[in-house]
């Protein structure tokens, strides 16, 4: 089934995906063939799911519970941040992409299904709170993807730092 | 136990070694390719390509080893289990 995926397709993902990674200041891993397997594996998912889930974690195929891991993942840029690279290492800093440091793998930052629940319970309770609180003319919303706001009465439906798609923003005021 | 979806892969007996992957996963591969080339035994099975009941049991049996049910997880012996592609770990656990 995996072997339905043409070369070509890949190959044209891959440069799409490296081409939007470094208009955004971001970069793909070094190494094309690992890359390549990576690309190949998020149009597996896209195939099999309907979105690019990540191809190192198991999706639920509900999308509303994977949201959180469709490719670029909402833990991105925090392990970006923390290690260098992302869960699977299809992104890199500027270091990995030089060749200098290696990717390496790093532990897990998805909460655990029960905690997932718990947080978006208390994320709504929070900002029904705070609503009542500010007076704004226009709500703010936050891209859970890389942390851009914007005040406006809706989501944009892609966020134009990330690309993330609409139903990756959260209210944030 | 579940023996669903396994693939094995021959080699020096070190033990019962038994590797939960995804099929679309660069560590899973690198941990495959890892056991491969230390030429031990070992199973394997890709869980993103099993469906309903399969997928469950296999995460469940995961579950006992790695509550996070991230992946790679191995397993040897049905006694230790290493998380993700550690090659230390992995040559400890295999004790080669």
């Amino acid at each position: 089934m995996s072997s339905k995926i043409s070369d070509d397709a890949i190959v044209r993902r891959m440069e799409k995906l490296n081409k939007e990674a470094e208009e955004g200041g971001y970069h793909l891993h070094p190494d094309k063939e690992f890359v390549k397997n990576l690309t190949k594996g998020l149009l597996i998912n896209e195939k099999r799911y309907g979105y690019m889930a990540c191809p190192c974690r198991l999706a639920s195929g509900k999308k509303e519970e994977d949201l959180d891991l469709i490719c670029p993942c909402d833990y991105r840029d925090q392990d970006l941040a923390e290690y260098g690279a992302c869960y699977c290492a299809l992104y890199v800093d500027d270091d990995i992409k030089a060749g200098k440091k290696e990717a390496q793998p790093i532990p897990e930052r998805r909460p655990p299904p029960e905690e997932r629940r718990n947080a978006k319970q208390s994320m709504m309770t929070a900002s029904r709170g705070e609503t009542g609180l500010i007076s704004l003319t226009y709500p703010v919303w936050r891209c859970k993807v890389c942390g851009y706001l914007c005040a406006r009465e809706s989501p944009p439906l892609v966020c134009p730092i990330c690309r993330a798609t609409k139903e990756r923003f959260e209210r944030f005021l | 136990m579940t023996e669903m979806g396994m693939v094995h892969v021959k080699g020096k007996n070190v033990g019962k070694v038994v590797l939960y992957a995804l099929s679309t996963c660069g560590w899973c591969r690198k941990t495959k390719d890892f056991l491969s080339e230390l030429g031990v035994k070992y199973d394997y099975v890709d869980t993103d390509l099993l469906a309903g009941k399969e997928q469950e049991d296999v995460r469940k049996e995961i579950k006992k080893w790695n509550p996070r049910c991230s992946f790679p997880t191995l397993v040897i012996n049905n006694q230790q289990c290493v998380v993700g592609f550690d090659k230390n770990g992995i040559m400890e656990a295999l004790k080669v």
